[in-house]
């Protein structure tokens, strides 16, 4: 009993992270139809920030998690501005490449500049301490990362809900041009986009740093293709959806370490994928795609 | 009677589509306070037409705007000015409550109190949408969508509305409640183009009117004069 509860505990928590990251990809996509894969720099922007921090102005962690967020935050709407701006209306392929194009650029820039190899940061290691729950033994941070995402979720509903700018958001999904027309500012809504998606990372980028303890230049590639997988199961542009599927792929992933004998533990991601395309199967858009807009118009 | 100031005044408009010219250069005005009529069949270029004045397509010629134009100014500068769309096709966002459209619309506007007081006006002028205010806007019939990007449009307090066939596609009986709004519109002050191939009920509330046809001004002339014009109605009606 205690295992599966904290295997369940498990589940949750990586579930968690994967829908925090699913979530910075499907806020932008929603809004502008961009997968942007360089969401995983963004990440790693917080990590090599937390590097400067704490080797060079301060060894507080609270300045240090808030600098490597702010500068997540704002790293991504810069590149809203210099990368995707100009290509803001062209073609779906179009945005993709300049993703990768980014992308590209950010980890030479890292490799170059910064270093190839890993840098250690320590700062983070106090929010990872074993903590008792009822009996079992799980860490602070899982329990932290769940909390947050929680947090995140409930937060961005009520924005999305209760604020112009949120109303604003979820009409640019279905009809950007009409929330122009409605005179609210194409610019602001991108910017807000891509700001909320970079609070998201810098977010991630806490709890991906407080696990490993260290940045290199690919520090953002694994959790970004996790988000674009749990984006894709869930349904590609709907934040529900990347939810959903953030939690169901660490519900999968930790069912398969579980539950597959030991000899063919190297395969796990392998059952992990079937997995996810028996889904597809099922739902080929993806779980709680959004219904497409088929107009009216005669 | 003295004339009314001009308040939209086109000149020499085309819009490009790409390489595609769709209108060829026409030329119209909608003085303030009165009811303009674009009529004209499929494709004549009556939408074109507005969406140039929206700022959403590719111009040249002059698009001017109580005296001011429009050449620089962006889409959303545009409604800020005072120019207000019911767009073809209705495009309310399906995806948000009825209520949530309406605010919306008010998105310019910053005074919360007088904001929530006309969407309560809205919903007493049409309680089915006040029945439906948490409803999403998807699952309303046609009429009640078209009453509602009416509504949506009005919400930014315009000076002028554009109304893109606001009957198209709806049952004869809800096609004249639209139309007995527009003239509810109208008597309370509003500048309104309106673009219908509907000519009747049209040329019936409108002031003046224009027959567009393959992207140029064939006819014009006092909505009154319009309808006396047996060849031309003939013409209209059969293209309708």
């Amino acid at each position: 009993m205690e295992y599966i509860l904290q295997q369940f505990i498990n589940a949750l928590s990586f579930g968690a992270e994967y829908a925090l990251l699913a979530l910075g990809l499907a806020i932008v996509f929603s809004v502008m139809g961009l997968v942007n894969f360089a969401h995983g720099e963004v990440i790693a922007i917080g990590g090599y920030t937390m590097v400067a921090f704490a080797t060079l102005v301060t060894a507080n962690p609270w300045i240090i998690i808030l600098g490597s967020v702010v500068a997540a935050a704002l790293t991504s709407v810069l590149l809203e501005r210099v990368a995707f701006r100009p290509v803001r209306y062209a073609d779906p392929t179009t945005g993709l490449l300049t993703a990768f194009g980014v992308s590209i650029v950010l980890q030479n820039l890292f490799l170059l500049f910064v270093s190839p190899r890993p840098i250690a940061v320590t700062s983070l290691y106090f929010l990872d301490v074993p903590v008792d729950l009822f009996g079992i033994r799980i860490s602070s941070l899982q329990l932290f990362e769940t909390l947050a995402t929680l947090v995140v979720i409930v937060a961005l509903t009520l924005f999305l809900k209760r604020t112009i700018w949120g109303l604003a958001m979820q009409g640019a999904s279905l009809d950007f041009q009409m929330v122009r027309l409605m005179g609210i500012r194409a610019n602001r809504v991108f910017a807000l986009a891509f700001l909320i998606s970079g609070l998201l990372a810098g977010l991630a980028c806490i709890f991906i740093m407080a696990r490993r303890g260290s940045v290199d230049p690919h520090l953002g590639f694994n959790p970004v293709l996790m988000a674009f997988v749990a984006c894709v199961v869930g349904g590609f542009g709907s934040l529900p959806g990347a939810v959903l599927g953030g939690f169901l792929l660490g519900i999968v992933q930790v069912a398969m370490l579980v539950l597959l004998p030991q000899e063919y533990g190297g395969m796990k991601d392998a059952f992990v994928f079937g997995i996810i395309a028996l889904i597809l199967v099922w739902r080929p858009n993806g779980i709680l795609s959004p219904p497409v807009e088929k107009g009216d118009k005669v | 009677m003295p004339r009314p100031p001009t308040m939209l005044d086109i000149s020499d408009l085309k819009v490009f589509y790409g390489p595609i010219e769709a209108v060829h250069g026409i030329s119209l005005c909608v003085p303030e306070g009165q009811c303009v009529t674009l009529l004209g069949p499929n494709g004549a270029g009556k939408s074109s037409t507005i969406s140039a004045i929206c700022g959403t397509v590719k111009t040249s010629g002059s698009v001017k705007f109580l005296g001011q134009d429009l050449a620089n100014t962006d889409v959303e500068d545009r409604v800020r000015a005072g120019i207000s769309v019911s767009p073809e096709g209705r495009r309310v966002f399906s995806n948000l409550s009825v209520e949530a459209n309406l605010l919306l619309g008010a998105g310019i506007r910053r005074d919360r109190d007088a904001i929530r007081a006309d969407i309560e006006r809205w919903f007493r002028t049409f309680p089915i949408l006040g029945d439906r205010r948490r409803q999403m806007a998807g699952t309303l019939s046609g009429g009640e969508q078209q009453m509602l990007a009416i509504a949506r449009a009005l919400m930014s307090k315009p000076r002028i509305l554009l109304l893109d066939e606001p009957s198209l596609g709806l049952a004869p009986r809800i096609v004249s409640q639209i139309f007995e709004m527009i003239e509810q519109l109208k008597q309370d002050g509003m500048t309104i183009l309106l673009v219908e191939q509907n000519a009747r009920q049209a040329l019936r509330i409108s002031d003046y009117a224009y027959l567009l046809n393959t992207g140029t001004i064939q006819a014009e002339g006092p909505a009154s004069s319009f309808g006396q014009n047996d060849e031309l109605m003939a013409k209209l009606t059969g293209l309708g």
